[in-house]
């Protein structure tokens, strides 16, 4: 009996390791969509399937069963990923229906963002950034994904530029004829304020 | 004739061989040269140094366009790489299904303008023609938007019909966002779409390229979807924060995900152009050096046997005379 159990262990053990390296090595098998494979193999036999996106990105891990205790946070730029899977406690967003506050285990949610103060909170260190406009999801498994045009940490934004072109843009508002023009002006006054609540708050 | 003569002596340059048998046409272009001896085959120096001016020229063009060509990938391979985030959250939240069933398709062919860069755009105008095979039928109707000049020119001639939009000169200013966001905006706003098709070449290494479809679905389709269930089905579950209604979210996060897939593609595709043009410029440096050596011996063969045959000629003759 003490012989099987014995048998037992470094089996149960060595599917214990299997299952923990397959978890940190990128993915084997990436997700084909393999109808779009079988249907191009019949019709187009000369040719090799062209790949799509999914083979190129790690598959996200499944909705786990207890909440999880850290955020994962991906903010993705057009020129660069400030934050690609960093793992925080909360963070807030500046949703057009307000600033948004998004914790592990947060219900799944797509919020469209309006330009204002983004801040991160991690272990007690806080790091603001100002997004312009974009997008948040947060998906069930604890992961969020913000997709922004702009991102700055507020730190290194020039209050005298703000003042000027908030200034600027009031005075364009007063002298716009067209409705076109009347909504640029109005949309840069909403942006420099929103700088100037990020600088200031 | 001439020609088989040519390849029988193993690949020397064609109009350079003169025997007695080549009608006399040749003898024009000859006649700037030392004197044929009947019978004996003889080359020029005169021709053969000029043939190897030109060749070490364009081995030296060919070396400066790939040292161009290193250069500029270099400094577009950073900006895409760290593009390369961009498109992931849409992915991970609208999945990836390019067996998607629609009825309008409309394929973004992205290739270069400027030619030399190996079979890149023709592998694009490939894939884009098999897309478009694999999404035909009777009440399916597809477009093609084309960016870049040599697609347009390979498409033109069999599809002309399809084309929407050509768009061309993309790279004359560095490429940026506010660029392929106001190119992405036109398509949206001329072209009427079920799913967008992109098809580019994904730059994996300076001499791997591989051809990709990104498919953009229109808002309409991926309410379709998610309510049929499948991959999109938990598209439901997720609340909708802003915004009036849920369909005017997804038709901003649909024309957000177009502009943010194409600018990754086009930075992809300008990178694999570069990458493309490097090898095609080094492979062609290289065939050029090849030439250059068997020209060289050529040159030397000949060199020695004028030398000979003067040669001969003074001692058959002091000979002659002391006879």
């Amino acid at each position: 009996m003490l012989r099987q159990a014995a048998i037992r262990l470094p089996i149960r053990s060595a599917a214990a390791s299997r299952r923990f390296s397959t978890a940190s090595q990128p993915p084997a098998t990436p997700e084909v969509d393999t109808t779009f494979v079988d249907s191009w193999k019949k019709m187009i036999p000369n040719l090799d399937p062209p790949n799509t996106p999914s083979a190129y990105m790690k598959p996200r891990p499944p909705t786990p069963s207890a909440i999880p205790s850290k955020l994962t946070v991906n903010l993705a730029l057009p020129y660069s990923s400030l934050l690609s899977s960093k793992e925080v406690e909360m963070i807030i967003v500046p949703a057009t229906t307000g600033q948004m506050g998004v914790l592990p285990g947060h219900v799944p949610t797509i919020a469209e963002l309006k330009p204002g103060l983004m801040s991160v909170h991690e272990g007690g260190e806080v790091s603001k950034y100002f997004i312009s406009g974009g997008f948040a999801v947060i998906h069930a498994n604890s992961y969020a994904d913000i997709v922004a045009v702009e991102a700055v940490p507020v730190d290194r934004i020039d209050p005298a530029a703000v003042q000027k072109g908030l200034s600027e843009f009031t005075q364009k508002l007063n002298s716009a004829s067209t409705d076109l023009e009347k909504a640029e002006a109005q949309i840069g006054i909403d942006v420099h304020s929103a700088l100037n609540a990020a600088i200031t708050g | 004739m001439a020609m088989s003569a040519l390849r029988r002596e193993g690949r020397r340059i064609s109009p350079m061989i003169y025997t007695n048998q080549i009608p006399s046409i040749r003898s024009s272009f000859f006649s700037s040269q030392e004197q044929v001896y009947p019978g004996a085959r003889y080359i020029s120096t005169q021709i053969v140094r000029n043939r190897m001016k030109s060749v070490k020229n364009i081995q030296k063009i060919t070396k400066a366009m790939k040292m161009v060509a290193a250069s500029k990938l270099r400094q577009i391979q950073s900006k895409t790489e760290k593009s390369r985030g961009l498109w992931q959250p849409f992915t991970a939240l609208l999945g990836d299904i390019p067996s998607v069933d629609v009825k309008r398709n409309v394929i973004v062919t992205i290739s270069a303008d400027k030619g030399l860069c190996g079979g890149i755009n023709s592998t694009s105008v490939k894939t884009s023609r098999a897309v478009n095979k694999l999404n035909a039928g009777s009440d399916k109707e597809n477009k093609y938007v084309i960016l870049g000049e040599k697609a347009k020119v390979q498409l033109i001639r069999d599809s002309k019909d399809n084309i929407e939009l050509c768009i061309t000169e993309l790279q004359k200013n560095p490429l940026n966002y506010t660029q392929v966001s106001a190119i992405a905006d036109d398509i949206l706003k001329n072209v009427q779409f079920d799913a967008l098709r992109v098809v580019y070449n994904k730059f994996a290494s300076v001499v791997s390229f591989l051809p990709t479809v990104s498919t953009v679905l229109s808002p309409e389709v991926v309410e379709r979807e998610s309510e049929a269930g499948g991959k999109l089905g938990d598209l439901d579950s997720y609340e909708i924060e802003g915004g009036e209604s849920k369909s005017e979210i997804l038709q901003n996060l649909s024309e957000f995900q177009f502009s943010c897939v194409m600018f990754n593609a086009v930075l992809e595709n300008a990178c694999s152009e570069q990458g493309a043009r490097m090898s095609a410029m080094d492979s062609s440096s290289r065939n050029a050096g090849d030439m250059l050596d068997r020209l060289t011996l050529t040159y030397n063969r000949t060199r020695q046997a004028s030398i000979t045959t003067e040669l001969t000629e003074i001692i058959s003759g002091a000979s002659a005379l002391e006879a």
